[in-house]
């Protein structure tokens, strides 16, 4: 049994984003970080590989130096990783990405008793989009936002969150899950899997790698090969700041239930 | 020579679509403010306007769909379409779609839209914009957006036209133009789908408004049963129980006034929590968060406004204790007025805030609603 974790290396959109005078964000400036969802699904995987002995490999689209989240990924036990990578994949949109990665998971080669795990939503593009669509393409039964998972045989059954409760969901390997932080708790690296980290199997796949597979081909990866075009992007005009009320005391507070009543907000 | 074939797309003339999600027999809201939507979109595109419902036992649904904008509603109604499955929903939209080919089709951004969407999307090979937080056709009206919410210098809106598409200039005059937050709410975008029908996109909940019911257009929505198969070998997933929150959840997006709280209420927080449900009852509003209240286990998930919670634009909006984080901004930024306090006058809240106050929030709230009780009853 394999488990097959798609993980993305993503800027740190929590703190100070940059943004450059064109309206594009400046990524040189921001940290990057793995995505969040990401080390749920990792965790989640490692889980299941106590459980049955499953093999974890970890799989990430995205330039070289993507390596060194792989690496820490490595440290954590998981058993191999592999980066897709190639000029040609550039500007794909989430259609385009999951061709590749779904070509990508061919390629390790996917067994009735395998499982494939994304995070929810990467928090750069923030569309949710990939999950689905790579199980789509590899002809998958999908289970998103899962929050619990359990596995006896080749049956897994998972708790899929919705915003009003939840679905118990029952599905049979092979299988594509997207992971929520719900799920569980990422462990840390450990001193000794950082030491393993550098001897565990790393495989760096191109388009030559890959352009056998029938998912790849100039009309369906990269830019070209995007449905979806960016007509423009832009960042919100910040709302001009409003009055700052003097004091904090009773006078203040009357001053602005004042406001309130003339503006027949009471 | 174009570098790409646009004649398959003009095939695509069924009109704007939108799948109206309803969850065991009760209609999701979203789908009332997509129907209002669609209608505005199909008009700029000179077409009609029909929902798309999927379920058991939901025909009588549908006409109401008529009242808030749809000419019509195909219906679906099939045993195995009971609860919602990536499998069997997938199966019998992408076959509907193909037979009938709408040019635009939206879906609510829910937990299930953003399942479905991607999965059909991937099936009919076209394009997808995630979570979307604006629609538009009418050039006119979409560049009037821009001046007001980009900080787009206003030429460049102006010479918003054409799209280079596969190495050529492309009118984009008749296409979806969906805007969407990304990183974080950090850049907005713009996308386009020009060379595959049907546009799609999901729609964030709470976004769009709803329009006022019309009883009239409800009786005169056209009922439509297209032919679709399935079966339980379509079906990989079996739902095994379907559990609703216990508790009621708290009807955020359509209240007028939020009062939420934030970490700030850390030193106390039953009392905090306390003084925003005091505050929110003499306003005649509900009580919201941050989400590192949710985070922190103080408040149920479905108080949590912002990014990964809900969208709210209540009349009022007070922020108690809480720092602003962008995040947070993007779910309650477009509220009419923001009253924040905060005991740190640097807090990015005030950047918003209509009136702020800095302050300690377990002083100031009972003296604000001594005060509003006072203002109303002088009144
Ligand atoms: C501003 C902006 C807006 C965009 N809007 C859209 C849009 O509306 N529609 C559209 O189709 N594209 C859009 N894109 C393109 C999209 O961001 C990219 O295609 C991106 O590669 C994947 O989408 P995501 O980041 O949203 O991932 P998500 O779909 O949110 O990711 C979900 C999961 O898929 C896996 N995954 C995703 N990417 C990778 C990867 N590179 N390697 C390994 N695993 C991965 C991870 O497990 C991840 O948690 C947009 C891009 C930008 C810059
Ligand atoms: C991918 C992602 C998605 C996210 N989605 C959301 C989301 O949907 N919603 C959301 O809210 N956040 C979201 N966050 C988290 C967000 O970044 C912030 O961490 C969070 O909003 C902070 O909550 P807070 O303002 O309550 O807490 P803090 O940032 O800790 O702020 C507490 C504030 O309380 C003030 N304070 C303290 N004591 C008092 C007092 N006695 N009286 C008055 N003021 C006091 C402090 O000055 C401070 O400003 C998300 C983050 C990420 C990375």
């Amino acid at each position: 049994m394999k488990i097959i974790v798609c993980v993305k290396q993503v800027p740190d959109t929590s703190g100070k984003v940059a943004v450059n005078p064109d309206g594009t964000l400046n990524r040189a400036s921001m940290a990057t970080i793995t995505n969040p969802d990401d080390l749920n699904a990792v965790e989640a995987a490692l889980q299941l590989k106590e459980e049955t002995g499953a093999q974890v490999i970890v799989v990430s689209m995205g330039p070289p130096p993507a390596e060194g989240m792989l690496r820490e990924i490595l440290a954590r036990s998981a058993d191999k990783a592999v980066l897709v990578s190639g000029r040609e994949f550039g500007g794909s949109d989430t259609y385009a990405t999951s061709q590749i990665l779904a070509a990508a998971i061919n390629k390790i080669g996917l067994e009735d008793d395998d499982v494939v795990f994304c995070g929810r939503q990467a928090i750069d593009g923030d569309t949710a989009q990939v999950g689905p669509q790579i199980a789509e393409k590899l002809g998958l039964p999908q289970v998103s936002y899962a929050a619990d998972i359990h596995k006896e045989g080749d049956t897994l059954t998972i708790k899929r969150m919705l915003e009003d409760g939840y679905m118990t969901i029952k599905v049979h390997t092979p299988c594509l899950i997207t992971c929520i932080k719900e799920l569980n708790t990422p462990r840390y690296m450990s001193v000794g899997g950082v030491f393993e980290a550098y001897s565990k199997p790393y495989e760096v796949l191109d388009y030559n790698a890959l352009k056998d597979d029938p998912l790849i081909d100039p009309s369906t990866i990269g830019l070209k090969g995007s449905p979806t075009n960016i007509l423009t992007s832009f960042t919100p005009p910040q709302k001009g700041a409003g009055m700052m009320l003097e004091g904090a005391d009773r006078a203040t507070c009357e001053k602005l239930a004042g406001i309130m009543a003339a503006k027949h907000m009471i | 020579m174009s570098n790409y074939d646009s004649s398959a797309i003009q095939e695509f003339n069924g009109g704007v679509w939108v799948f109206c999600e309803q969850r065991q027999g009760a209609m999701m809201s979203t789908s009332y403010e997509l129907i209002s939507e669609g209608r505005r979109l199909a008009n700029e595109l000179g077409t009609k306007l029909y929902g798309l419902l999927l379920g058991s036992g939901i025909e009588g649904l549908a006409k109401e769909l008529g009242g808030y904008g749809a000419d019509g509603v195909y219906v679906c109604d099939h045993p195995l379409l009971a609860n919602y499955t990536t499998d069997g929903y997938t199966k019998v939209i992408c076959d509907v779609i193909r037979a009938y080919k709408p040019e635009v089709m939206l879906i609510g951004a829910t937990n299930i839209g953003r399942d479905l969407g991607p999965r059909c999307a991937a099936r009919l090979h076209t394009g997808l914009c995630a979570d979307c937080t604006h629609l538009d056709i009418d050039m006119g009206i979409y560049k009037d957006f821009l001046h007001s919410a980009s900080t787009l210098p206003a030429d460049k809106i102006d010479a918003l036209n054409t799209a280079m598409v596969m190495g050529e200039k492309h009118d984009v005059s008749r296409d979806l133009k969906m805007t969407r937050p990304a990183f974080g709410g950090h850049l907005m975008a713009s996308i386009i789908c020009p060379r595959f029908r049907p546009a799609m996109a999901t729609v964030r909940p709470g976004v769009m408004k709803k329009a006022a019911f019309d009883q009239a257009k409800a009786d005169a929505c056209e009922i439509i049963k297209p032919e679709f198969s399935l079966t339980q070998d379509d079906l990989e997933t079996e739902v095994v129980e379907v559990v609703k929150a216990a508790k009621k959840l708290v009807d955020l997006i359509g209240a007028d006034v939020v009062v939420s709280v934030g970490r700030g209420i850390s030193k106390d927080v039953e009392g905090g929590i306390k003084l925003a449900e005091e505050l929110a009852e003499v306003l005649g509003g509900v009580v919201g968060s941050s989400r590192a209240v949710v985070d922190s286990g103080w408040i149920s998930a479905d108080h949590q406004v912002g990014q990964t919670g809900k969208t709210v634009h209540p009349k009022i909006y007070i922020a108690l204790g809480i720092s602003g984080a962008i995040q947070h901004k993007a779910g309650m930024q477009d509220s009419e007025c923001i009253i924040a306090v905060n005991k740190n006058d640097t807090a990015p809240i005030f950047e918003i805030a209509d009136y702020g106050i800095c302050g300690d929030l377990f002083k100031v709230t009972p003296l604000l609603i001594e005060a509003i009780k006072a203002a109303k009853a002088a009144k």
